[in-house]
């Protein structure tokens, strides 16, 4: 007999979300984190779009309380990085640093987390001058000149937060536009601290103490050029956490899972959820609205 | 009760760098989500290691010249001190393992 019946792994919206389905169906759940509950969403400074809150909320706030609803319906949650899953008997075994737990269906919802470049100077600068988290180094760059690094949400959003703070913020992307959402291109272009960089990639990041200047160039014209600033705040994406599941499961692209619209994956009792699946929007409201189907069909399989 | 302690600018030399005994430095801002994340991971090691090495907390905004004089331009930060040098950095949100693993080191 397993220890639990189902097994969460990530405590992101997904992973939430399907635990407060989950111990609503009276599942014997148990939930693993590897780090805390909320999951990325805690560092966006607000978050706008997700459906409830008309006048926006903190991503922390957001966090905070799904995590709270889901141990209010009883959702155990242990902190443990899940490093491997077995089959045995058609149970599964997964396995962390603490000991391993076998369960008769699996949610992977462990999310996403920053991608990196690979530039030189992008490891050797992180935490001097070269950030992923604008809401939590914004204000160490008061009256300077900074640059994001994306043209997604998160990129413009980190942009427009550190107009606050910087006396100039560059956003260099790799397109000639934007993809975030219109009304957040709206505010960055009326924006008098921003100034676009277009069709340009970084190619090196120059210290050596601190983040000193960008070694960039243009992509359709060959241009190379070097750009002074004293921060850079990488928003280039994400990627997901399943370098653990290689062996398990094939992985779609970028290494995502690729599941069905129950969340099913290749494995029966095996479900995806949230930023980590195949084809993901990767929007909180779309991780929770994966973590519900998945608990349903994970309902249906333990029977 | 707390096992951490509130360090700033004025103390920092006394209590961190003259301390004869490894020192966990936890640098952070009440607006940083991830710093408030990382306080109560602190808080719990310093229970478990408690008599072997101190455990402090730094608020930037409040005591900025720590954070320059070590170059710190992001938070949470964590500084492992032994011998009044900080022998290691660890940026951002970390799993609780991955910092006991860095104490061990340090303690050898």
């Amino acid at each position: 007999m397993s220890d639990y019946q189902l097994l969460i792994i990530g405590g992101g919206p997904a992973g939430l979300t399907a635990g407060i389905y989950a111990t609503r169906a009276r599942l014997n759940t148990l939930l693993l984190e590897k780090i805390v509950p909320g999951g990325q969403i805690a560092s966006s400074e607000w978050v706008e779009n997700y459906p409830g809150f008309p006048d926006g909320i903190s991503g922390f706030d957001l966090g905070e309380l799904m995590k709270d609803q889901a141990i209010k319906h009883g959702l155990e949650i242990k902190m443990a990085e899940a490093v491997g899953i077995e089959l045995v008997n058609g149970a599964k075994v997964v396995k962390t640093a603490e000991g391993s737990y076998t369960a008769d269906a699996v949610i992977i919802a462990g999310g996403s987390e920053h991608a990196r470049l690979g530039v030189p100077g992008e490891e050797e600068l992180l935490g001097r001058g070269l950030s992923f988290c604008a809401t939590c180094d914004g204000p160490f760059f008061r009256d300077r000149e900074v640059a994001v690094i994306g043209g997604g949400n998160i990129a413009i959003t980190d942009a427009l937060f550190l107009t606050r703070f910087a006396s100039k913020v560059y956003v260099i992307h790799r397109r000639d536009q934007l993809r975030a959402d219109r009304i957040m291109q709206e505010r960055a272009f009326k924006n008098n601290k921003t100034e676009f960089i277009w069709d340009t990639v970084l190619d090196a990041i120059e210290g050596p103490d601190s983040v000193n200047s960008l070694h960039l160039h243009n992509v359709k014209t060959g241009k190379k050029s070097i750009l002074k600033i004293s921060g850079v705040f990488m928003a280039v994406g994400t990627r997901p956490n399943t370098e653990y599941l290689s062996g398990i499961i094939k992985l779609g692209q970028g290494g995502t899972v690729p599941v069905n619209s129950q969340m099913e994956t290749e494995i029966p009792g095996i479900f995806a959820a949230g930023d980590i699946r195949e084809g993901s929007i990767r929007q909180v409201v779309a991780a929770a609205g994966d973590g519900a189907i998945a608990a349903m069909a994970a309902e249906k399989y333990i029977g | 009760m707390s096992n951490t302690i509130e360090v700033n600018d004025s103390n920092f030399k006394r209590i961190v760098e003259d301390s004869p005994r490894p020192v966990l430095v936890d640098l952070w801002a009440p607006w940083c989500a991830p710093c408030i994340k990382v306080g109560p991971i602190v808080e719990e090691l310093a229970r478990e290691y408690d008599g072997r090495a101190d455990f402090v907390k730094v608020n930037v905004d409040e005591s900025p010249r720590v954070a320059s004089a070590y170059g710190v331009q992001s938070i949470p930060t964590l500084l492992f001190f032994k011998g009044g040098k900080p022998m290691s950095q660890i940026v951002g949100l970390r799993a609780k393992e991955e910092l006991k693993k860095n104490l061990d080191n340090l303690m050898g």
